[in-house]
């Protein structure tokens, strides 16, 4: 499976729309995609997860990387449209304490 | 077939007997005499110029313009040569990182083993397979003389060799800690302070989840970095309860507390503990439901608890197009 990134470029807030799974193998892809956009100050990065249907603890690593790169560059992440699945994840973690997830949470898997 | 000799006679009579006869055996022998000759690291250009001279011998007047075409393919073919021979050389060097990656891996089982203690009245299983070579799961048991028994079961996030290494620094973490300081919350406090200095600055996080047991009493104390929930089975309700507590994972955040709950076993309750690759395996393009791993295990959970739990895996082992996707650790504790 494949991870589609498409990127909306809105000025101050960057959006990247995923669609597909994060995993071992996606996870640099959406590194590489995200990473940057986390490096320009003021900048609001959204990440919209509506399409992805699965994602694997790698798929944290990324987000983690992401959150510490906004502490150092003076950005911000937000992730919206979680599945019920993806969205466990985070809360499982804990990473929903200290990373801005949009509330609402879609259902389905 | 006549014995194989690398030399430009035996290629010349291979060459003849080919365009006199046009027939599969000759071109069979052709294909012999390439995979020697790779063997021998006989590079591409060394063959045609075999060739040249072979063909030169059988048509002495050969027309110049072949003759020149031929001196112009063996130019062309230096390159790959070269290729070749870089192609060779990468791939001793792989077989030579391989084996070094077979010897760490099994330092990597010296170093991490951890002795199941074997108590009294309790009854421990515990399994843990990697889906590579490294495993990036490990977990721990620790007793003392206060009838403690700590248990820690842990899962590196980014894999391989730093995983690895990541490992060791737990390992030998949880190896200093004084019997007296071995509260739960206490202990991911101090391991999350380790993990942040130690690995800032990359995607590497751990979750832990850490459990002391007082074996006499029944009283079981936990805490949760960020970890996989177990399970509590109660045999008075004959019903499964999810053990969750709030946590960060290890290495992200350096402030963090850790919440600390508590359960009393009683005769015949089991506590499971577990990582996500047995929560997140998949069969086909379906994942596994935690109702489904939960049956699975009341139906293995009368058994001695090592029996149960590579039962356990084995069950999930034979379903059709099931795939390791993370490594797998089960750790049963019956009381």
């Amino acid at each position: 499976m494949n991870l589609n990134i498409e990127r909306i470029d809105n000025g101050e807030t960057q959006e990247l729309k995923l669609a597909g799974e994060i995993d071992a193998y996606t996870a640099p892809q959406l590194k590489e995609a995200l990473l940057p956009l986390t490096k320009n100050e003021g900048t609001t990065v959204v990440v919209d997860f509506e399409g992805v249907n699965y994602m694997d603890s790698t798929g944290l690593g990324v987000f983690i990387s992401a959150l510490k790169s906004t502490k150092e560059n003076n950005s911000d992440l937000r992730l919206v449209a979680l599945q019920e699945r993806v969205r466990r994840l985070f809360d499982i973690t804990g990473l929903d304490s200290i990373i801005d997830i949009e509330s609402t949470v879609r259902g389905g898997k | 077939m006549e014995p194989y000799k690398f030399d430009v006679n035996n290629y010349r009579n291979l060459l003849k007997k080919y365009i006199a006869s046009q027939d599969e055996k000759s071109l069979y022998q052709a294909e012999q005499f390439s995979k020697l000759s790779m063997q021998h690291n006989i590079s591409p250009e060394e063959i045609i110029n075999v060739h040249i001279q072979a063909l030169k011998e059988l048509y002495p007047d050969l027309p110049t313009e072949i003759d020149s075409s031929m001196n112009f393919l063996l130019e062309t073919m230096i390159s790959y040569g070269l290729a070749y021979q870089e192609f060779q050389s990468l791939r001793e060097k792989q077989g030579e990182l391989e084996s070094e990656i077979s010897i760490a891996a099994n330092m990597q089982q010296t170093l991490l083993s951890t002795t199941k203690p074997d108590i009294e009245g309790m009854d421990i299983g515990a399994i843990s397979v990697p889906s590579h070579q490294m495993n990036g799961d490990y977990y721990y048991f620790v007793t003392d003389e206060s009838n403690n028994l700590g248990i820690a079961i842990a899962d590196v996030i980014g894999k391989g060799i730093p995983a690895a290494l990541a490992m060791s620094m737990i390992k030998y973490s949880l190896d200093s800690f004084p019997d007296t300081m071995r509260s739960p919350s206490v202990i991911l406090e101090h391991l999350n302070r380790v993990v942040g200095q130690n690995v800032a600055n990359t995607s590497m996080f751990i979750t832990m989840f850490y459990a002391l047991f007082n074996y006499k009493t029944g009283y079981l104390q936990y805490s949760s970095a960020g970890h996989e929930p177990g399970f509590y089975y109660c045999a008075a309700k004959d019903q499964f309860f999810e053990i969750k507590t709030k946590g960060l994972v290890l290495g992200v955040s350096c402030q963090v507390t850790y919440e600390q709950l508590d359960i009393t076993m009683e005769q015949g309750d089991m506590v499971v503990l577990l990582t996500d690759g047995v929560t997140e395996c998949r069969i086909g393009e379906r994942f596994i439901e935690t109702e489904e791993v939960l049956e699975v295990i009341r139906q293995y959970m009368h058994l001695p608890a090592q029996e149960a739990v590579e039962s356990v895996y084995r069950h999930f082992e034979r379903l059709q197009d099931f795939q390791l996707r993370d490594d797998f650790t089960l750790i049963f504790l019956k009381k």
